[in-house]
């Protein structure tokens, strides 16, 4: 099979996940979106690996997984506090920070 | 069987570490990670002293690492690192500016319940269990391995030798980032909001620049910096790749530096953060973002530089403008400082469209200059306070000259420093980086650039003239007497301003001995 399909589906992958990130309200939602942004990144680097025929891309997606790993329990912490504050995860309702 | 697989099995290479370059990044990291420990094995109350010796220890030790090898010149860790000139400026930088602000952070006589941070981050705004933890003196040290973890990650952050290294020291600078963000002690609300507004945007930027990275390796198939730049040379095939991924790259570092139209969350993060942390990454952030953009487009992608050199062009206008203009709208001292550090990216950016060794030695001078002075402002701003914590809005700043005229002297010079008038830093930057500018033929850029400096005059001198020339209000705000801790920040930061105005001679040999980054 052609690897450059693989391309295309890492491209949609990541836009879905970039638009998700931009219109989706819930932060565990865009939480969830930029995982997928991360994991099209992945794909892209195993793809291009498997393309180019060297193992360095394969590599750095261990490296990513551990990164978006890293990142969740950051991530999850911030909005657990938030949560626990306002009874809300909603993006839209932290809004005392403006202009 | 075992002799079958090794005849199987091509043979490792082993690789070669060398330990002294990669020293001060040793020092740093190994004092974060003590400080994980610490915070799991040593009595509350005795967290707090080990905490700072480790933090000052580990950023005087790297300091002093980073002048040991200061004529080092190689690429080590089989590539993933490289340290030159340049490098080792910045990570100079980097360091001298984390240990000021390290020392604003340590300030624990400006608010009567303790230092800069909730005492536990997990404890709700306004309950009860928080009043007993400030009442009992409860004092938050994890941010000191918070700290050395982002301090590392900067540090790395200029050295790297390929995109990779460069995508993880960008998570291990942003993560701790965060957090910190989020643990002011007063305004919590604001602080947690702050918080998710930075780490949503953080990670989506980035997202997008590991996807610059991907594609970037899918043109050259390899990270190396030096690797992508030979395979810049080499063919011009699949230049849409090159496009892509230099978009990316960069948008992912202009978010970091808080370049418009990528600084939505500058203004937010700054004011949300607890004052001292702002001030620490208002600088350090800058100047590690601004290596790792350098190093990117002048060692790698310096084969693309006319499709690159545009687009920063736009991005340089763009940042200036917005954010002189909009800083003049505000009235939160901290957000309007917050604008003014966007603007000031802006005419940083200008040295770096030049892309010239000038142009580099510029933004070099303008990131030195810019830092201190930043540094300093924040920790004034700790000291101005009214009974509910910080007074930063502009109106509760009127007439600071007549009460104390010593802390409004003070922050009046590091706005003139921003300024760019004579004899402060600010104007040395600024002129190194215009000049720069003019001589590789920028020269509307910089017309634009000397507009936007003028604009921007007008809200610094603006808040000048409303500490000296308004009466106080009679309920305003009182200037706290800090520790000796703020005190030697202050002094060290108005020191570098006006020795760097006044005689900039030494400070632009070191950095023309610096050279060029090496490939």
């Amino acid at each position: 099979m052609n690897p450059e399909n693989y391309l295309v589906l890492s491209t949609v992958l990541f836009s879905l996940g970039a638009v998700g990130v931009l219109v989706r309200r819930n932060a565990i939602v865009v939480f969830m979106c930029v995982e997928l942004m991360l994991n099209a990144c992945n794909l892209a680097f195993v793809t291009f690996a498997r393309m180019h025929g060297t193992l360095d891309g394969q590599v750095i997606a261990f490296f990513v997984m551990v990164v978006a790993a890293a990142e969740v329990v950051v991530g999850l912490a911030i909005v657990m506090t938030i949560f626990r504050t306002r009874r809300s995860a909603s993006v839209d309702e932290a809004n005392l920070l403006k202009y | 069987m075992s002799a079958l697989l090794a005849a199987d099995l091509a043979p490792f290479p082993v690789p070669s570490i060398e330990y002294s370059a990669i020293s001060p990044l040793i020092a740093i990291f190994g004092a974060a990670v003590l400080g994980v420990l610490v915070e799991a094995l040593l009595p509350r109350t005795a967290r707090r002293p080990v905490q700072l010796v480790l933090t000052f220890g580990a950023l005087a030790v790297a300091f002093g690492l980073v002048i040991w090898q200061r004529d080092t010149r190689a690429t080590v860790l089989e590539g993933a690192v490289t340290i030159d000139g340049p490098t080792l400026f910045l990570q100079g930088t980097i360091i001298a500016l984390a240990f000021v602000a390290a020392l604003v952070m340590a300030e624990r006589r400006v608010d009567v319940a303790g230092d800069d941070f909730a005492p536990r981050a997990s404890a709700l705004p306004g309950s009860d269990y928080e009043r007993d933890l400030t009442r009992l003196g409860w004092l938050q040290t994890e941010v000191w391995p918070l700290l050395l973890f982002s301090i590392g990650g900067m540090v790395l952050f200029p050295a790297s030798g390929d995109l990779l290294t460069m995508f993880i020291a960008l998570e291990v600078l942003s993560l701790p980032l965060y957090l910190l963000t989020g643990m002011a002690r007063r305004r919590r609300l604001l602080s947690q909001e702050a918080s998710l507004k930075y780490f949503v945007l953080g990670a989506f930027s980035s997202a997008l620049f590991l996807y610059g990275v991907a594609l970037l390796y899918g043109f050259a198939g390899t990270v190396s910096l030096s690797g992508i730049a030979e395979a810049l040379t080499d063919d011009a095939q699949q230049y849409g790749l090159v496009l892509g991924g230099t978009a990316l790259v960069a948008i992912g570092l202009l978010f970091k530096i808080g370049a418009s139209p990528f600084h939505q969350w500058t203004p937010d993060v700054y004011q949300g953060a607890p004052t001292s942390v702002t001030g620490f990454m208002a600088a350090c952030t800058k100047v590690a973002a601004f290596g790792a953009l350098l190093k990117v487009l002048f060692v790698a992608l310096g084969g693309v530089r006319w499709d690159w050199a545009p687009m920063l062009w736009v991005i340089a206008v763009l940042t200036m403008v917005v954010g002189s203009i909009v800083a003049i709208t505000q009235t939160d001292m901290k957000r309007m400082l917050a604008y003014s550090a966007v603007a000031q990216a802006g005419f940083v950016l200008v040295g770096v469209v030049a892309a010239s060794p000038d142009g580099m030695a510029g933004t070099l001078v303008y990131l030195v200059a810019y830092g201190f002075a930043s540094v300093g402002a924040f920790a004034v701003v700790t000291l101005v306070r009214d009974a509910t914590g910080e007074a930063t809005h502009l109106s509760q700043w009127a007439g600071l000259g007549k009460r104390s005229p010593l802390v409004a002297g003070v922050f009046a010079l590091f706005l003139l420093a921003f300024a760019g008038i004579p004899l402060t830093s600010g104007f040395i930057g600024k002129f190194a980086v215009f000049t720069a500018g003019v001589a590789s033929g920028a020269v509307a850029l910089v017309v634009i650039a000397v507009v936007a400096s003028a604009i921007a005059a007008f809200f610094y001198i603006r808040v000048i003239l409303l500490m000296f020339f308004h009466d106080p209000a009679p309920d305003g705000p009182a200037v706290v007497v800090p520790s000796s801790m703020t005190t030697i920040a202050i002094a060290v930061t108005v020191a570098v301003t006006i020795v760097v105005g006044v005689i900039p001679q030494p400070l632009l040999a070191l950095i023309s001995d610096a050279g060029v980054f090496v490939r």
